[in-house]
């Protein structure tokens, strides 16, 4: 009997090249792999897919019917509406969990190597630590940059976990004043980290918050104190230990593994690791032991967004985006895959059973049956990171080298665009930007995040939706599994601004910049944030009157729910691609896409279709300009 | 011999897809008949019934009990016959695995389980049906998709609801023969609507 059930389409699958022929690969060899898998779930549960079903008490599982001939609550008596923005309030509490526990992992860090009790690390921006700690309100003159470093690390620790009713300490600091207003004004203030994620799971306890209106902000409230606080502390901390990223020119796609080399992918978010993996193959100790064994060198590639975290501070090509993880086992040429978390497939250890590529855990929170753990510990990050790449180049011999098929597609891209690396291009200033805003050659700002989901064509709508923005003179930011996407596809070089429209396509070629901006990984949609406050504060307007929007073309995590309504919260009219499971209540749903923007100005719009979604998001972008008296 | 015909009637517009009549049956086909003991034995307990999808409809799956059964005229052993109620039901140990009623089904019902080492078919919940309930796939049925009765008591229903659908204007546009019955309620999620949100973007 196959072991694969249904065989698929594998040309159809996916917009970037390469994939299919990999797929074709898999089902040769009888391996199955995510899009086999999404097939065998077919017809997912509709009650689900709507968000009518309600796990959160023994007395359930509820579910209400959305026809409404049964049941209209469940045995509490919550009806669809609670349910459903329950539910979609645990989303946003597990997506904010998760991006303010890697926040929390790095600030451990941070703290060590100011104390000096990790001493594999150091304090590699320090103009950053000290800009840091002045928005923060720490005195800075004269003082050391480790004595700054553990004050800083106080007050951001005070963040995660405090009592008291105070907004955090971050939020505070970097947050434009406006927006600080509005949060007040609508009691979404967040208090701390960790407290908003814990009311959320109190808050969806059998028996306490019933009202769809007051959890809903509660998960503004939330996900405000991931974006920006928890990603936030992660994207600053990342760059003050590891560099500030500044433009710097890769590759991407499965064409980056090499044939005789051995070939080391790191894949998961947390940059701790996966930088000191690259350290380590890059040394001269390791390149030399891959030589005596037989390989030509070593070859690190990223995957997912800790191969963002490496491919924007030290230009490490990128292998694929999250649904590529199980193709870049399949091309048989792989020799380990070192994971930390968030994304990880848990099948990847069964696909590796097929070939020699060993996947190697290395955090405490993320094991995976069948895997090699090798537990991270930063006191000996050097140390840890030189046994693993060990285990790869000692497992390079193993390679079934009549199996190996690299595609030969990969793609030039220059990353690297922090804030900080945007105002240098800009020439030191925000002006030439907010110019080309007010001028019209720049119509309005869409920055673009998010996963890949096998419910729609990989890639294609993130792919087709930038082409139809950047068309319309429209500049893209974004993060993510969007800059792999988009990448992959040749939009992130200077050289795509031939496919912008005539106005973005002068300033690209003015500023030698891509039409569309890598910013980095998904913790760092908190840069969008502050490139948004500082543009809104360059016009003197609020984020939610700027001619910007959000988008999220093919999510999928929990994070994204997060990310999305940060976004939102921050006044950003914000799009969806794949629908989220609040449909199956009508109040819900019109509280998320028409009734926040009343109170925090920005919406939720869901459009699988990116043609018609480009199309409303620039209708959108245009309303602004008019509101601002902008030409159109 | 009953005097009316029952049967279960199929409504895919109201199959959300979850797969609780698949559930129910295995369990109703167990020894223990229970969910949290059923899944250990074995051979493990097998569903009857499939949630197949068909463009963008949920379809769920089952023997239609014809009157004029292939099966039982392809059956060779004369394992599959027909009961007193008129269900067309099977003896396990009759059956010799051949596999002709798998072919000659116009449903795809039937089909062989290796763990059993026979054919495995639906059996209309017979034992629950005398007791008077109903088979387990109607009961688990969340939103009334399949419903059982008496075939001229359902056929009555759905013409009551045909007619009033006719003469509201509500299906055939244009169409009204007298003022409309029913008010147009507060527009109802459709789910195949939901289905064809992706058709643009959609690879399967």
């Amino acid at each position: 009997m196959d072991y694969i059930k249904y065989k698929i389409l594998a040309k159809q699958i996916s917009q970037t090249k390469g994939v299919a022929e990999l797929i074709e690969k898999a089902e040769d060899e009888d391996i199955e792999l995510v899009w086999h898998r999404f097939l065998k779930q077919q017809p997912q549960c509709a009650f689900g897919q709507l968000g009518v079903c309600c796990r959160n008490c023994n007395m359930g599982p509820c579910r209400i019917d959305p026809f409404g001939t049964g049941a209209t609550a469940g045995i509490c008596g919550a009806t669809a509406d609670t349910i459903v923005a329950r539910n979609i309030l645990r989303m946003i509490a597990a997506g904010a969990a998760a991006h303010s526990d890697h926040a929390r992992d790095i600030m451990h860090v941070f703290e060590g190597t100011a104390t000096g009790k990790f001493k594999d690390y150091t304090i590699t921006d320090k103009e950053k630590l000290r800009n840091l700690a002045k928005a923060l309100g720490v005195d800075v003159e004269g003082r050391k940059d480790e004595e700054i470093a553990i004050e800083v690390a106080e007050i951001l620790k005070k963040d995660f976990g405090k009592v008291d009713e105070e907004p955090m300490a971050l939020v505070k600091a970097l947050a434009p004043e406006r927006r600080l207003k509005v949060w007040e004004e609508a009691g979404v203030m967040p208090r701390a980290a960790d407290r908003e994620i814990c009311e959320c799971m109190h808050r969806t306890h059998m028996g306490v918050d019933a009202d769809p209106t007051s959890l809903l902000l509660h998960g503004v409230r939330t996900s405000l104190s991931d974006g920006w606080g928890g990603s936030m502390t992660a994207t600053l901390l990342s760059d003050v230990l590891f560099g500030t990223p500044k433009p710097i020119k890769s590759t991407a796609n499965l064409g980056v593994l090499k044939e005789n080399m051995v070939n080391i992918i790191v894949h998961g978010h947390n940059p701790i690791l996966s930088a000191k993996i690259v350290e380590a193959a890059l040394s001269e100790e390791m390149q030399k032991l891959a030589k005596d064994n037989g390989a030509e060198g070593i070859n690190v590639a990223g995957m997912c967004c800790t191969g963002n975290e490496v491919l924007m501070r030290m230009g490490v090509p990128i292998a694929g985006n999250m649904l590529m993880q199980e193709l870049a086992i399949i091309t048989g040429a792989v020799e380990a895959m070192v994971i930390d978390y968030q994304c990880i497939m848990p099948a990847i250890v069964d696909v590796a059973q097929c070939y020699h590529t060993k996947i190697i855990t290395t955090e405490p929170k993320a094991h995976i049956p069948g895997a090699l753990h090798i537990e991270f510990d930063p006191e000996r990050a050097d140390e840890t990171a030189k046994k693993i790449v060990k285990v790869a180049i000692e497992n390079y011999k193993n390679r079934p080298k009549e199996r190996v098929r690299i595609p030969k597609y990969k793609m030039e891209l220059l990353a690297g665009f922090s804030v900080e690396a945007i105002l240098n291009a800009l020439g030191g200033s925000l002006d030439p930007l907010i110019d080309a805003i007010k001028d019209g050659s720049i119509k309005g700002i869409v920055g673009i995040v998010g996963c890949v989901n096998p419910k729609v064509k990989h890639n294609y709508s993130h792919v087709t939706l930038a082409k139809e923005l950047i068309k319309r003179d429209v500049l893209l930011v974004g993060t993510g599994c969007w800059c792999i996407a988009v990448a992959m596809e040749g939009l992130m070089t200077p050289e795509a601004s031939k496919l912008a429209g005539p106005g973005l396509r002068k300033v690209c070629e003015a500023l030698e910049i891509p039409p569309c901006i890598h910013m980095g990984s998904c913790v760092d949609c908190s840069r969008i944030l502050i490139a948004l406050g500082a543009v809104a504060d360059a016009l003197g307007v609020d984020i939610s009157d700027l001619p910007v929007a959000g988008s999220a073309p093919e999510w999928m995590s929990e994070k994204a729910v997060s990310i999305g309504t940060y976004f939102v919260s921050s006044g950003v009219f914000t799009h969806l691609g794949t629908v989220p499971p609040v449909l199956g209540s009508q109040k819900v749903t019109k509280l998320l896409t028409e009734d926040v923007e009343k109170i925090v100005g920005g919406k939720f719009y869901v459009e699988p279709d990116p043609v018609k979604a480009a199309e409303t998001i620039y209708n959108v972008i245009i309303e602004k300009r008019k509101k601002l008296n902008l030409p159109l | 011999m009953q005097a009316e015909k029952m049967i279960v009637y199929i409504d895919p517009e109201r199959c959300t897809g979850c797969r609780s009549c698949e559930m129910a049956c295995a369990i109703e086909h167990s020894e223990s008949k229970n969910l949290f003991t059923a899944i250990s034995e074995k051979p493990i307990p097998k569903p009857r019934i499939k949630v197949v999808v068909a463009d963008f409809f949920n379809v769920p799956m089952r023997c239609q009990h014809c009157e004029d059964s292939p099966c039982i005229e392809a059956c060779p052993t004369g394992a599959i016959f027909k009961s007193e109620e008129g269900f067309v039901i099977m003896n396990q140990e009759d059956c010799i695995g051949c596999l002709m009623c798998v072919m000659v089904c116009p449903f795809g019902h039937p089909y062989y389980s290796t763990e059993y080492k026979s054919i495995v078919k639906c059996d209309f919940c017979i034992d629950r049906v005398k007791e008077g309930k109903e088979p387990a796939c109607v009961s688990a049925c969340p939103t009334g998709a399949l419903k059982y009765g008496n075939l001229s008591d359902i056929l009555d229903e759905i013409r009551k609801k045909k007619a009033k659908l006719i003469i509201s204007g509500l299906k055939v546009e244009g169409l009204v023969y007298t003022k409309q019955v029913e008010e147009k309620k507060e527009e109802k999620l459709n789910l195949p609507d939901l289905k064809r949100m992706y058709s643009q973007v959609s690879w399967y």
